[in-house]
């Protein structure tokens, strides 16, 4: 058993066919990568292992509970963390306190509230909030506004906001999409290194597959809603069923 | 000190002085010149100052920091004030157990209305607001008029119970306000040569509750729970795949700010014990979303200029009238004087509402963070010059 099981998922949109019968398996603390053309349906089942979609059918189950019907806050307090494949981050916020906000949802749970002692008080957690900007290297972006930043830096952003919540499941919608090669970079040893350390299993949406090599245990490869391949990397590598995949979207390009 | 940063507590304490020196700072004209209608330092329009400078502080909270505009608020208000004015009926005339009443009702009818009307977001959540403000006053004027005594409004007569109180005075008047046996139309006057300033209890009682208003919004803006509500104004997506629920926190802001709205309504009753239902109509609630914006929404202090700037101008403007506009323009030529009271007339007067949509246009149009941000505009200029000199003559010193 996985920590994250996908049963028989389908989603319609009107006519269009996004997920049928998706079944996926994630096993605790290894990476796993799910590829795909364009319209694949990928960002879709994201959206409803996170509460931001109901499927039409099947199950998906979380360390042994359903998510579906729970709202998105209950089942991000689960553990499960979301980087969007557009940057969703607090722009009117400044970076420091886009860090912050996690921290207080992560140990105050969903609605406690403080409304006499400042933030700057919270001695603990302004700690760990810089460490994180540290470990991503923004420390020094620690005032500015963050919806002022490159569409990389608030990808980074928007991780470290989801990795400083310790999430037993971390779900990537094409983080370094847009981000500079040194910063692709950066982003693959943080992840590495972060899977190294700690209990925590990912989930990659990734078109970058120097990305998805050096971070997947498994590999994904879904076509039109439907799973095609599951199997270790160096079996995606050359798989026939892949590069069909592929070049048809090529083709229709 | 107090748990406040230094830039926060330098702020508070210029509000402090501010508010305390006004009597003098708003009567800078001598009693007899020509000028003196431009004097504000009259305890009744300082009240109105500070009163509905607490209104917007706590508007405020819900507008300037959530983003959710009410056009409610004023419902809030008038039931501070009924519930002050009952409390002057039946227990005693201190104003203390008024004011408490006040936001406690204030502040469960705020629940009410937020819980049905946070269901919804954008203008559909303002037009719901603006519903049930429109249903308050409804059944203020005319279906609860055993409670709010209708259009007549609610006073204070010669046979309330007062229990802890006295029904009349010695002589068989109505007893006054109090606290604690202070009264709050109690004053005194300082004459120093052609000047007089006037320095009345009721005054700096409002004084004193607007700025532990204004110090608590200080803090509730530096807590996590003022970082929680920017975070919904700026990202709800994020704040919900982040694990927070941002309803109660929106409801726990417009319950602050009916509490607070409440608060000014209770104190409203304090300087004159009556509540009319008028004080709950839709251009009261207009007038503090104004005051907001005017001043600066989601700033600390620009609510309370922008309230300071709207009871200015509806007291001082339209006290304006042509007469006065002919004397003021006396030494021009006739013609030229009639045609120039004839357009300023438009605008003082029961025109002031005029002068006063100008000015709000033009803010909003060249500075939309309010007052506030021309303030800072001017104090980045000051700045700018003073480091130009800097420059200048840090780099004129090596020459010498
Ligand atoms: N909310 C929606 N309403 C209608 N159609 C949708 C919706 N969301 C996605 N779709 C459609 O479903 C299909 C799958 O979309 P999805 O975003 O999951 O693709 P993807 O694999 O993430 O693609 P990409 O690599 O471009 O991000 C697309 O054809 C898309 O237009
Ligand atoms: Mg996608």
């Amino acid at each position: 058993m996985g920590i994250l099981e996908v049963k028989d998922v389908s989603k319609r949109f009107g006519g269009l066919k996004a997920l049928s019968d998706v079944n996926l398996s994630v096993a605790q603390n290894t990476c796993h990568a799910i590829i795909g053309p364009n319209g694949a349906g990928k960002s879709t089942l994201l959206n409803c292992l996170v509460g931001k979609l109901i499927p039409d059918t099947g199950s998906v189950m979380f360390d042994g509970q359903s998510v579906l019907g729970r709202s998105p806050h209950e089942i991000n307090q689960m553990g499960i963390s979301r980087v969007f494949q557009t940057p969703e981050i607090f722009g009117d916020l400044s970076v420091f306190e886009n860090m912050m906000i996690p921290l207080f949802a992560r140990r105050d749970g969903a609605y406690r509230m403080h409304a006499y002692e400042s933030v700057a008080s919270e001695k603990e957690l302004v700690s760990r909030a810089l460490q994180m900007l540290e470990d991503v290297n923004m420390a020094d972006k620690r005032h500015m506004h963050a919806a002022s930043m490159s569409r990389g830096d608030k990808r980074r952003l928007e991780m470290a906001m989801c990795l400083i919540q310790e999430p037993k499941l971390l779900l990537l919608d094409e983080p370094t999409a847009g981000m500079a090669r040194a910063d692709t970079n950066n982003t693959i040893d943080l992840l590495r290194q972060i899977k190294d350390s700690r209990d925590i299993t990912i989930a990659i949406i990734e078109h970058d597959m120097h990305v998805v090599f050096s971070l997947a245990d498994r590999i994904t490869v879904l076509a039109q809603g439907t799973p095609l391949v599951e199997d270790v990397p160096e079996r995606i590598k050359g798989h026939p069923k892949v590069k069909e995949a592929y070049l048809g979207e090529t083709a229709h390009a | 000190m107090f748990g406040l940063e230094k830039k926060d507590l330098n702020l508070l304490i210029i509000v402090a002085l501010l508010t305390m020196l006004a009597p003098f700072i708003l009567n800078p004209f001598p009693t007899d010149s020509a000028l003196a209608q431009f004097n504000a330092g009259y305890p009744d329009l300082m009240q109105r100052f500070v009163i509905y400078g607490i209104f917007a502080i706590g508007f405020n909270i819900l507008f300037g920091l959530t983003g959710y505009l009410s056009f409610g608020h004023a419902a809030f208000l008038g039931v501070g004030s009924y519930s002050a004015v009952w409390m002057f009926k039946l227990l005693s005339m201190n104003v203390l157990p008024a004011l408490v009443l006040s936001v406690i009702i204030a502040g469960a009818f705020s629940w009410l209305i937020g819980f049905i009307s946070l269901r919804r977001t954008g203008i559909y959540f303002s037009i719901l607001t603006l519903a049930f403000a429109q249903m308050s006053f409804a059944l203020a004027y005319s279906v609860l008029t055993p409670i709010t005594n209708g259009e007549t409004g609610l006073q204070i007569t010669l046979d309330d119970p007062r229990i802890l109180g006295m029904s009349a005075t010695a002589d068989g008047s109505i007893p006054v306000t109090n606290i604690f046996g202070l009264e709050m139309r109690a004053a005194t006057d300082l004459v120093i040569g052609p000047w007089s300033f006037t320095f009345s209890v009721g005054y700096y009682l409002c004084a004193l509750v607007m700025l532990v208003a204004f110090y608590l919004s200080i803090r509730i803006f530096r807590s996590p729970f003022g970082m929680m509500l920017r975070a919904i104004k700026s990202n709800q997506t994020r704040m919900n795949y982040t694990g927070l629920n941002p309803k109660p926190y929106t409801l726990a802001a417009f319950v602050i700010s009916g509490m607070y709205a409440g608060l000014a309504g209770g104190l409203l009753a304090c300087m004159d014990p009556l509540a009319g239902a008028e004080r709950m109509q839709w251009t009261a609630s207009g007038e503090v979303v104004l005051m907001t914006i005017l001043g600066g929404a989601g700033t600390l202090i620009g609510p309370v200029l922008g309230a300071g700037m709207i009871k200015y101008f509806e007291n001082i403007f339209s006290k304006i009238n042509e007469a006065t506009l002919h004397s003021w323009f006396d030494v021009l030529p006739d013609p030229m004087e009639n045609g120039l009271v004839w357009v300023l007339e438009h605008f003082v007067g029961a025109g002031w509402h005029l002068t006063l949509g100008v000015i709000f246009m033009l803010v909003v149009t060249f500075l939309p963070g309010g007052l506030v941000e021309g303030g800072q505009r001017i104090g980045r200029l000051f700045n700018r010059t003073k480091a130009a000199k800097d420059d200048e003559s840090a780099a004129t010193k090596p020459a010498e």
